[in-house]
């Protein structure tokens, strides 16, 4: 098997992007991606696109080969991969699979999502359609139902607290100030999302004890990664970042046939093997960037991944220990809660996170020295995970 | 001016409270003030308005002229029992809404303009204005009509208003709804923030100088994210 590198990456703006396609969008990453690079594009032979909603959301299907044709990649293969909120994760799983494997030697995976061109409760029923069909989705419960229940459980049993959950929000908020390409550019406090009489109505209840800060909003957006040998980095003017482990791994689709519905085991897993893939412990990890689509998700997977044991991402919290300044940094970017979660591009966008900031071109949210990162995408909830180990240098 | 004529053709105007100022802590920790805006308020706010006419985006431009309008009417005294409320954070003027009483017991909202987005400015405003007929001007409903999408799940669904059949808005064709009494006591708790009295000091420096961003800024503010080209 080769080691596998990263030589190019690129992403659009996160928000809504009202004026484009889910085909401009994912063109536009892709060739930010190319440029980045300085790659010829005829040298590349495999493209993978992660997207989970063309068919429902924007009635289009068979996207990557229309991606081909679009930007002129053809005749390079092309495939759609679809792992609902972990689908960038998979594309780019596969995509290092492929060169590896040394069947291939330039890969594009790009992810993308245009979920704003429907009304908020529309994109929320999407996004419940990943739930099991008899068990969950036929009692209305939607992910912000299922997030709130499992906060309820967790928060009890770890003894966490919602000015926890607000503390993740408006470090990530800040964090995404910092970031040019994050939907939700606003500076939060905690006075005016729990601290005062009139946060009760600023940050509105969404699925007790969830309220709307502790939500990712619906965005629109695209991100891409450009992944080659890392024998022919050299040939790229780049450094080094390899992609140095992943790991994989699935849990029952629905929350009730878990053993314990707090017990994020596939996170726990995917994270294991991608360290044991980098030869590496949790203890390696510098920063990382976590799926946090909900503020509790930063905090269970933090745990789950090794990070910390289990309640123990509280004293981080209090600390300050995971801003950017602090020892461990979580979710520079602003994480899904505020850079955006287009699901598609979510998994690709956090490895173009991990990739600026391991070349040092993260611009004011830069974590310093930084050299060896995770990423964790959480599909469904919790029933299909994708973790990246991402390494500056061979 | 022929006064003569022009005494004839201003409406003869109920005596309207004025709406107390309140300040309302935003998502951001920020004070935002809320306060009743003078016709010496107005060629100031119109700039501000102005630059939100050439936004299709959201419907910007559809009511972004209608206040521009409303504005100038009400500033000439062509417009009948109407108010403006203003929000200001730092004095920078962030939203407008404005509304009119049809009759001593029947209110008719008229528009609401955020010129800041992301802090629930337009939700507070529009709450405010509610506030205004139902407690201060003590009517017994309000007349509403949306003219966005926006518009129409914040109004119509946040407050589960009841639509009129056979009543006519008096701002066009589309769907006319109601906010009763009752629904606002029921909506109140969620909707309504703010406190009272507003600081002394805060209130003076909001009528003092009502700052208004250049023309750009209201316009990158109001767009967002400029497209997946933009970088």
């Amino acid at each position: 098997m080769r080691n596998v590198a990263i030589i190019g990456v690129g992403m659009t703006d996160f928000g809504r992007l009202e004026d484009d396609t889910l085909m401009d969008i994912l063109s536009s990453a892709s060739l930010h991606a190319i440029d980045d690079a300085g790659i010829d594009p005829k040298l590349i032979e495999l493209v993978y696109v992660a997207n989970m909603g063309g068919g429902i959301l924007n009635h289009r299907t068979a996207i990557a080969s229309g991606l081909v044709d679009n930007i002129g990649l053809i005749p390079a293969a092309a495939d759609t991969i679809e792992n609902g909120p972990a689908s960038g994760g998979s594309a780019i799983k596969n995509g290092v699979m492929a060169v590896a494997s040394g069947y291939y030697d330039f890969v594009l995976v790009v992810g993308g999502e245009k979920m704003r061109d429907v009304s908020g409760w529309r994109a929320t029923d999407f996004v419940a359609t990943l739930t099991h069909p008899d068990a969950e989705y036929i009692y209305g419960i939607t992910l912000p139902g299922m997030a709130g229940m499992f906060a309820n459980l967790y928060m009890e049993k770890y003894g966490y607290t919602r000015r926890h959950l607000a503390e993740v929000a408006i470090k990530n908020h800040k964090n995404a100030l910092m970031n040019p390409y994050a939907h939700v550019q606003m500076d939060i406090a905690m006075k005016g999302i729990l601290d005062s009489p009139d946060a009760a109505i600023n940050n509105s209840p969404l699925a007790e004890p969830l309220h709307l800060f502790d939500s990712c909003p619906v965005s629109d957006g695209g991100a891409a990664i450009i992944l080659c040998p890392e024998d022919r980095v050299k040939e790229f003017n780049k450094p080094v970042i390899c992609v140095a482990g992943f790991g994989q791994a699935t849990d029952t689709l629905t929350l009730a046939e878990r053993d314990d519905p707090t017990d994020l085991k596939a996170v726990t897993l995917a994270c294991e093997q991608a360290y044991k893939r980098a030869g590496i412990t949790s203890k390696d990890i510098d920063f990382a960037e976590l799926h946090d689509a909900f503020t509790i998700l930063e905090i269970a997977e933090a745990e789950h991944a090794g990070l910390y044991k289990k309640g123990g991402y509280k004293k981080a919290i209090e600390s300050g220990e995971n801003k950017i300044t602090g020892s461990l940094p979580i979710n520079p970017s602003g994480g899904l809660k505020s850079r955006g979660h287009p699901v598609g591009a979510t998994g690709v966008a956090q490895a173009v996170e991990v990739t600026w900031q391991l070349r040092g071109e993260a611009g004011e949210r830069q974590v310093k020295n930084a050299r060896t990162a995770l990423t964790v995408n959480f599909g469904g909830f919790g029933n299909n995970v994708v973790a990246l180990v991402l390494r500056r240098g061979k | 001016m022929d006064m003569e004529l022009e005494q004839m053709l201003r409406p003869a105007e109920f005596d309207m409270p004025e709406y107390p100022a309140k300040v309302i802590t935003l998502a951001t920790g920020g004070q935002m003030v809320v306060r009743a805006a003078t016709r010496r308020d107005v060629p100031t706010i119109m700039k501000a308005v102005k630059p939100t006419i050439k936004i299709e985006r959201d419907f910007y431009d559809v009511v972004g002229s209608r206040v521009y309008a409303e504005l100038l009417a009400w500033n000439k005294y062509r417009y009948r029992n109407c108010y403006v409320l203003l929000g200001q954070i730092d004095n920078i003027l962030v939203g407008v809404v404005n509304g009119r009483m049809l009759t001593d017991k029947i209110g008719i909202s008229l528009h609401t303009l955020a010129i800041e987005r992301g802090l629930r400015i337009g939700a507070h405003l529009y709450a405010a204005k509610m506030e205004h007929h139902i407690e201060f001007l003590n009517q017994d409903e309000v007349w509403i009509t949306a003219e966005s999408p926006i518009g129409f799940r914040r109004w119509m669904i946040e407050y589960d208003l009841i639509k009129q059949q056979g009543v006519q808005h008096e701002l066009g064709g589309a769907d006319s709804f109601k906010l009763t009494r009752d629904l606002y006591f029921k909506c109140k708790s969620r909707l309504v923030a703010g406190s009272r009295p507003c600081p002394e000091d805060l209130l003076e420096k909001a009528k003092g100088e009502i700052i208004i961003a250049d023309e750009e800024s209201i316009v990158t503010q109001i767009c967002g994210a400029k497209g997946a080209w933009s970088k």
